[in-house]
């Protein structure tokens, strides 16, 4: 184990995060108890809606980050944005994942374009294209402008998710954390508690991974920088 | 088994997989941006000493 957690550079901070991931797993696995209609694949909600409220979260932070970065050309929120985008991104493809898996018994398939379920899919699109392009495009003013310009565009995708079950009529349930008699009121209290320390946990994953993804940033700055140092007095010293 | 077990499985088991490998990709990049700037300092450094050497 602490040749994993060397071998991944995890800090304090992140150990923290794993020992909260297997507290997680055993109230949402073994304590919580089982849901009378799905039986125990209901379980999969517990870190399907945590996926979902950090993909979310990160989304908007992108969307946010983005607007900064067009008013003040910085380049710290930028790096917030690209690091935001990259860690909501994983979170995506979780709910991405386990929704279809939660559905299959459930509905009895693993896809339906219902509204929250398109909404979603078009979201994961945009950041699939927004990572493609930080990936694969320059790194120009321009592309940076676009790519700020993607991710707010992301941003808005989010109200149409969260509140598709509203607002039209499709298979995908409606929201059992917000609800009119408050939150949590559709769930027995145990299960409220193993979904509410899963979203706990996983508010700290994303930050404990925000933080490491920013560093990475920083690094490829710092290298970037000594490249031009390099090459200004070493003209073609360096590849491209 | 009850068949719904192996939904439950997978759900859970993609999560950890797909999480650990994110974490391997992050420390992979980390570990080569290191050394590459260990060599860029190094050179920056035999650089200038060389610029010195020539003033």
């Amino acid at each position: 184990m602490a040749g994993l957690a060397t071998r991944l550079r995890i800090t304090p901070f992140g150990l923290i995060c794993l020992v909260g991931l297997v507290a997680s797993l055993y109230l949402s696995l073994i304590w919580a108890p089982r849901e009378r209609v799905m039986g125990d694949v209901q379980r999969i909600m517990y870190f399907h809606v945590a996926s979902a409220w950090i993909a979310e979260f990160a989304f908007v932070l992108v969307g946010v980050s983005s607007v900064i970065y067009l008013w003040l050309r910085e380049r710290r929120w930028d790096i917030v944005a690209y690091s935001a985008a990259e860690v909501g991104f994983v979170f995506c493809c979780f709910v991405m994942i386990t929704g279809p898996i939660w559905g299959k018994p459930v509905w009895g398939t693993w896809w339906t374009w219902d509204p929250r379920l398109t909404f979603s899919m078009i979201l994961w699109l945009i950041y699939v294209a927004y990572l493609m392009l930080r990936v694969y495009g320059d790194d120009l003013p321009q592309v940076k402008t676009f790519l700020a310009v993607l991710g707010i565009l992301g941003t808005i995708d989010i109200p149409f998710i969260h509140f598709a079950t509203m607002w039209w009529r499709g298979l995908h349930p409606d929201s059992l954390v917000m609800t009119e008699e408050g939150l949590g009121a559709g769930m027995e209290v145990d299960m409220r508690i193993a979904l509410a320390v899963s979203a706990v946990v996983f508010t700290l994953l994303f930050f404990y991974l925000m933080q490491r993804r920013m560093a990475l940033e920083r690094l490829r700055d710092e290298a970037e920088d000594l490249r031009e140092r390099v090459e200004h007095r070493h003209p073609g010293s360096v590849g491209v | 088994m009850d068949q719904n077990f192996w939904y439950l499985f997978s759900a859970y088991t993609l999560i950890w997989v797909g999480l650990f490998l994110y974490l391997f990709t992050i420390a992979g990049r980390e570990k080569k941006l290191a050394e590459e700037i260990a060599e860029l300092k190094a050179a920056v450094e035999e650089l200038e000493s060389k610029e010195e050497g020539r003033a």
